[in-house]
């Protein structure tokens, strides 16, 4: 009898220690930010293939389960309900679009388990005010962004005068408050503050505000479409600021979307695999052309950002869940603060996280880029 | 300012008359109106596009092949959608024609693809008081008085258009003189959606082509059908008109922060004061 048992008890342990931890990830899979869905997609999926075929993490492989939330907060908040409550994932991955990611802040700190964030960038996702504090990013932060914004803008075309054009929503909000902020810090007022609706087709009403108001160079806002809209509307007007903006237009087919345009925006990016690679940089790259065939070289990974931030997100959150020794919410959070020194992509990270920081990346590991064709190339350089 | 914002509101007010004259067309008729009118034209351009720029077509059998397209989706929308509701005196053609609009758009997300693409063409442009006028936004308020004024007279000296009229005037008599009443329904409807696709086809370039790109668009061309009073068609372009040009004014004037608020606050106004919109008379109904 008591060998029969301690067989039982053998096989359901062999059984638990051969599930799998899944990793839950919540983006936009159709829609204007497919793309950037499927780069945070391929930046996961070559972090786990290269961590599963080390063995995994606590002994068990790692599993992708993806959910589309459309770029929408009422999906994603279903969808992430989905993955934490049903799929049982140990850590809750988020996409591109920050009123998606702010929807579901409440939910995982209140559910104990730890979403990551490898790309949408709004200030208050991270800092979102909880007791328990329950989200981490690898990725830019708005507020960080924004004093970039300002200082290229400053630097790089002698700008005085700037406005904003921001889209109307919660990650334009979240820009609009760093913006003001950075402009105060350094004893400036904005020419003119100015929104527009994601599906707008014409902007010109208000670039003409921001033009009328003597603006001599622009903090665009928004994520691909709408950036492209901008683009478009500044065509026909005629007018020609040099643009600054946040990421946004990294996100899909800016080029073929905005026009022959599309280069004149400069926009901040945390990686490009442009130029020389660090060996991280070369493994990656390697691996995405192995697993991909649409990809042939640098130029095709793209954007490049989503797979970058999402690769160095799962090799930290493995480092987490491998330093906690469980996959519970609580000991993976803590796990996260024990990441001493880890060699990534975008960087060397040395204690990323701590109780009173939980974001990895900050303004010294910003690139400026643009688009040259299809391609996300850092300012200035030739393709 | 005010002349840029003058242009920008004419054409989108033209292309919200355009849309809006759809709603006209099926409400002249049978009283029913397609309420998925964003994703015929969506359907325009979404298969201009293809032609186009996927095939690599000449632009003119392009659209032409997608305005006749547009056309069999309305017949099909009103054969599935409303036909056999309103046949039984039914109102559930309303929720029907949401949901064919739903799946149209879906279908297009999962054939057409999931991302925007760029119709690049005519982006060339003319000055205009010192401002580039590109010729789409020429175009559109051109092309959408066109089909209003074609629209009018093919309803007055054509004899399939004073079939329309008479159904208007009369359902019953005209069913008596012989008159086709499903085969005048149809035909409206095939006009409402071709007048859609024509919208979607000319503002595409301007925009982009994505399968839930005439959302947004069908929701502001009601407003305006009903602001210009849904039973003038003269009176919902120049609604579209009113509406585009407020829209941009405001914008302009005021900041885009106040665009939908305003704009919308006087819709209702505009209704409270009269119920059957600016151009539109109270029906007569004898009991």
């Amino acid at each position: 009898m008591k060998s029969v048992l301690f067989v039982i008890a053998l096989a359901a342990s062999v059984s638990v220690h051969a599930q799998t931890i899944k990793i839950g990830l919540v983006t936009a899979l159709s829609g204007q930010s497919a793309r950037a869905g499927e780069a945070i997609t391929r930046g996961l999926t070559v972090a786990i293939d290269e961590i599963n075929a080390k063995g995994g993490v606590l002994g068990r492989k790692l599993e992708l389960v993806r959910r589309d939330d459309e770029a929408t907060p009422a999906k994603g908040v279903i969808a992430a309900r989905e993955l934490l409550f049903k799929e049982r994932v140990a850590v809750l991955f988020g996409g591109l679009d920050t009123p998606v990611s702010l929807a579901i802040v409440p939910i995982v700190n209140e559910n104990k388990t730890v979403f990551m964030g490898p790309w949408a960038a709004g200030t208050p996702i991270t800092k979102n005010g909880a007791k328990e504090n329950y989200v981490f990013r690898v990725s830019a932060v708005d507020e960080i962004v924004n004093k970039a914004m300002l200082q290229y803008a400053q630097k790089t075309f002698n700008a005085k005068n700037c406005g904003m054009i921001l889209v109307n929503n919660p990650w334009g909000e979240s820009n609009e408050k760093g913006l003001k902020a950075a402009l105060d810090a350094k004893g400036i007022k904005p020419a003119g503050i100015e929104k527009f609706e994601g599906n707008d087709v014409d902007v010109v009403p208000q670039l003409t505000r921001l033009k009328n108001a003597g603006a001599d160079c622009l903090f665009l806002v928004g994520n691909v479409g709408p950036s492209a809209q901008v683009v478009k509307s500044l065509d026909r007007m005629g007018w020609k600021p040099p643009i600054v903006s946040h990421w946004g237009p990294a996100g899909g087919r800016f080029t073929e979307l905005a026009g022959p345009s599309a280069p004149s925006v400069h926009f901040v990016q945390t990686y490009s695999f442009f130029g020389k690679q660090s060996p991280v940089g070369e493994k990656v790259l390697k691996a995405l052309m192995a697993k991909y065939p649409d990809i042939k070289g640098p130029g095709d990974v793209t954007p490049a950002v989503g797979v970058a931030n999402a690769y160095d997100a799962m090799m930290l959150t493995a480092a987490a869940i491998q330093n906690a020794g469980s996959t519970e919410g609580p000991k993976v959070r803590e796990g996260f603060y024990k990441i001493g020194r880890y060699e990534g992509l975008i960087k060397t990270y040395n204690k990323p996280f701590t109780p009173d920081n939980h974001d990895a990346v900050n303004e010294n590991d910003y690139v400026w880029t643009q688009f040259i064709d299809n391609q996300i190339l850092p300012v200035g350089m030739k393709k | 300012m005010f002349v840029t914002a003058l242009i920008t509101g004419i054409a989108l007010g033209s292309m919200y008359g355009l849309l809006a004259l759809g709603f006209y067309v099926t409400y002249a008729v049978s009283s029913t109106v397609n309420f998925a009118q964003g994703s015929s034209m969506m359907l325009g351009a979404v298969f201009a596009y293809t032609f186009a720029v996927t095939f690599g077509w000449p632009f003119v059998p392009a659209v032409l092949l997608a305005l006749a397209l547009c056309a069999i989706y309305g017949v099909l929308v009103e054969l599935i959608a409303v036909r056999p509701f309103a046949s039984r005196g039914s109102s559930a053609w309303l929720m029907a024609t949401v949901a064919l609009g739903i799946v149209a758009d879906n279908t297009v997300l999962f054939t057409f693809g999931k991302e925007p693409r760029g119709f690049n063409v005519f982006q060339g442009g003319v000055q205009i008081a010192g401002i580039n006028v590109p010729w789409l936004q020429i175009a559109i308020p051109v092309v959408g008085f066109a089909l209003a004024a074609g629209l009018y007279f093919f309803s007055r000296k054509t004899q399939t258009g004073k079939a329309m009229l008479a159904v208007v005037q009369n359902r019953d008599a005209a069913r008596l003189m012989g008159i086709n009443i499903t085969l005048v329904v149809s035909a409206a409807y095939a006009a409402s959606t071709l007048f859609a696709g024509a919208a979607g086809i000319m503002i595409a370039p301007l925009f982009n082509v994505h399968s839930d790109m005439g959302t947004l668009f069908g929701l502001k061309a009601f407003a305006v059908a009903i602001l210009g009073g849904i039973t003038s068609a003269w009176g919902v372009m120049l609604a579209g008109l009113i509406f585009g040009i407020t829209e941009a004014m405001i914008t302009s004037l005021l900041g885009s922060a106040y665009t939908q608020i305003l704009s919308f606050a006087l819709v209702i106004v505009v209704l409270a004061l009269r119920p059957n919109g600016l151009f539109g008379r109270a029906e007569v109904k004898k009991v």
